[in-house]
């Protein structure tokens, strides 16, 4: 697909700006809203123009139609820079503003190309009275939704990230069953159309004729145009891979930037402080990590994801590094979870009071019991004496672990480091190994 | 320590062999550097070092195939696996492959020195989160009467050792611990090692085969 000319800035002012359909400021075929982008008028401007063509001579609908068999629909997708496709696809950002059914505008269009359809047959010299008056009518709303299905699955298949061509969804598109009802309606419409035209002209004998060759010739041209459609999809299979890949190397330039190059940017700033340039270069390393090797299907809720955040969250609050190894793993049932919050709270005391420069998380998940070591080489405390500054211990850590059956030792001395030791028996919950 | 160590530092990064060169320092003396797989081949056989910091992403199929290349022609060179993946089948992958150890590149510039020294005595060094996997991959009991049973399974003694070094714990502290002394630890974390190499098995193969190593 060729890229906007309308998007284009002054060093292609040469290119012709092309008008497109709207693919968002739309009711019918999008034709007003994209004349109105093209000609820098206010939509309401351009539909109260088609009304008026439409209500003096019923020239309207023929505008209307021929442009939306001319206009090729606005390619929404690719217009944005790499960075913010990917963060929209990312979910980042939002697009552009939802469509609004609730606007009176195309409500108003619509019923004025109704009306002006009316008058345009009666121009024709074709009463209510005349005999091809409904089906001319019938004929023509079935045609305006077979287009108008045509350009959902035109969206469809743009919007889609699929690798493959899927010809089914080729024709209903993204819209399911109301598209497939659209698609059955519009082709009714149509056929009862032709068969009233044909009745109308008193051989009703000649029915069945027309259909067997119609039918016949309907085959015919699917067979010959059969290889065509196959290479086409084949060829849009093809390139929407080479879009996906494009679109996966704009992903990771825009985490990069996100991440990286913003850390860059802060570590220079505090270039002066070594505590938080570690602290910075430390966040950034663990996110690259994560992203780098981590399962993105990675259950959440399970011991060793909730340690793993916790630690994250003690290295970037105190500038600790927290080093956590995990063997096995236990879902986050109530008890489970006390574990990990007094495990935390362990780790936010090594980090704040011992003035080890590590801490070291161990939790093994066997399966008869669960344990968790939290662990420094500070400067250590005596356990027989604490003070009121250490009520953490015993509230947070202590009495947390009580409460859910399980326990949790101390073992500190003065230049020793210290290690809390927190178990829970037979935990209820899942072993999420 | 009676001499320096010979060193040969393998990395493809040109900043990180400067670091790490910087961090060494005069603590061992440094014999060559590579930055490729055919680089690292070339410079181990001619310079027969002590002990090479391999990188484990390398151009030119990993340190593994360095290892491959180059294991049986220096007998006396041992490796250290060295690198910022902290993924299970790099760490496994370079301790199959035949490295003595395996360390983050995070690890303090004395830890190194103090590893080097360790591995160039013939013995294991075992980061905490490698501790971690073999404990993983040792997981669970296994039948009894089966094959090469001494190489399939931890003893006791092992896998209370393999729990200490996991919550962080130096060979030293870990003597400490349980009585025993720094001798026997870095026996027992040898054996770990050996076991870790040779195992066939089978919840070892299916763990690795869960985390794409085989």
């Amino acid at each position: 697909m060729e890229p906007h000319a309308e998007t284009a800035g002054p060093a292609d002012a040469l290119t012709p700006r092309r008008a497109t359909r709207s693919a968002e400021e739309r009711y019918l075929g999008g034709v007003a809203g994209g004349l109105a982008a093209h000609l820098g008028l206010p939509v309401l401007w351009v539909r109260g123009a088609f009304v008026l063509l439409t209500v003096l001579s019923g020239f309207g609908v023929v505008l209307y139609a021929g442009l939306w068999l001319m206009l090729p629909l606005e390619h929404e997708v690719e217009e944005a820079p790499q960075g913010i496709a990917a963060a929209t696809r990312l979910g980042k950002r939002t697009s552009r503003l939802p469509r609004r059914l609730d606007d009176m505008g195309p409500m108003v269009a619509l019923a004025a190309l109704a009306v002006g359809a009316l008058l345009l047959l009666r121009q024709l010299g074709i009463g209510f009275g005349s005999g091809f008056f409904w089906p001319l009518l019938l004929a023509t709303i079935g045609v305006a939704l077979l287009w108008r299905q045509a350009d959902e699955a035109q969206r469809a298949r743009w919007a889609s990230s699929s690798a493959r061509v899927n010809p089914l969804q080729a024709v209903l598109g993204g819209g399911g069953v109301a598209s497939a009802v659209r698609i059955f309606v519009g082709i009714a419409l149509l056929v009862s159309a032709i068969g009233a035209l044909v009745a109308q002209s008193g051989n009703v004998s000649l029915l069945d004729d027309v259909a067997v060759t119609t039918a016949l010739g309907l085959v015919g041209v699917g067979l010959i145009v059969w290889p065509w459609v196959y290479r086409l999809t084949s060829d849009l299979t093809d390139e929407r891979r080479a879009r996906i890949r494009s679109q996966e190397r704009a992903d990771v330039a825009a985490h990069l930037h996100d991440s990286v190059l913003q850390t860059l940017t802060l570590i220079q700033k505090q270039a002066d402080d070594p505590r938080m340039v570690a602290t910075l270069a430390r966040a950034q390393e663990r996110d690259l990590r994560s992203w780098l090797y981590d399962d993105p299907g990675r259950t959440v809720d399970t011991l060793s994801a909730a340690l793993r955040a916790a630690a994250a969250e003690v290295e970037d609050s105190h500038g600790v590094p927290v080093e956590v190894v995990t063997v096995g793993d236990r879902a986050l049932s109530p008890d489970v979870d006390a574990l990990a919050k007094a495990a935390r709270e362990a780790m936010v005391n090594a980090a704040r009071h011992s003035g080890a420069d590590k801490v070291d998380v161990f939790a093994e998940a066997g399966p008869e019991a669960v344990e968790v070591f939290v662990r420094d080489r500070g400067h250590g405390f005596d356990p027989g004496d604490v003070s009121s500054d250490r009520l953490g211990v015993r509230n947070s850590i202590i009495g947390r672990m009580q409460r859910h059956g399980g326990e949790a030792d101390v073992r500190s001395g003065h230049g020793e480091g210290t290690e809390i030791r927190l178990s829970l028996n037979r935990p209820a919950g899942e072993d999420a190994r | 320590m009676n001499s320096r160590r010979r060193v040969v530092i393998v990395d493809d990064h040109a900043m990180f062999r400067t670091g790490v060169r910087a961090e060494l320092g005069n603590h061992v003396e440094i014999v060559g550097e590579a930055a490729d797989v055919d680089e690292a081949v070339e410079v181990v056989r001619r310079t027969s070092p002590d002990v090479v910091l391999l990188d484990v992403h390398l151009p030119g199929g990993g340190g593994a195939e360095v290892l491959r290349r180059v294991h049986t022609h220096a007998p006396n060179t041992r490796f250290l696996a060295l690198s910022v993946s902290d993924a299970a089948e790099d760490v496994i992958g370079a301790i199959r492959g035949g490295a003595r150890g395996y360390v983050t590149k995070t690890i303090t510039g004395p830890e190194l020195v103090e590893a080097i020294g360790r591995v160039a005595e013939g013995d294991a060094v075992f980061s905490p989160r490698l501790a971690g996997f073999v404990l993983d991959a040792f997981a669970g009991t296994i039948e009894v009467a089966q094959i090469d049973e001494d190489l399939d399974r931890l003893t006791e003694r092992e896998r209370e050792v393999m729990r200490l070094i996991a919550r962080g714990y130096a060979y030293k502290e870990v003597a400490k611990e349980l009585f025993i002394s720094i001798k026997t630890v870095e026996t027992h974390v040898s054996s770990v090692l050996r076991k870790l190499q040779l195992s066939s098995r089978h919840e070892l193969s299916r763990w690795a085969n869960d985390r794409r190593l085989i």
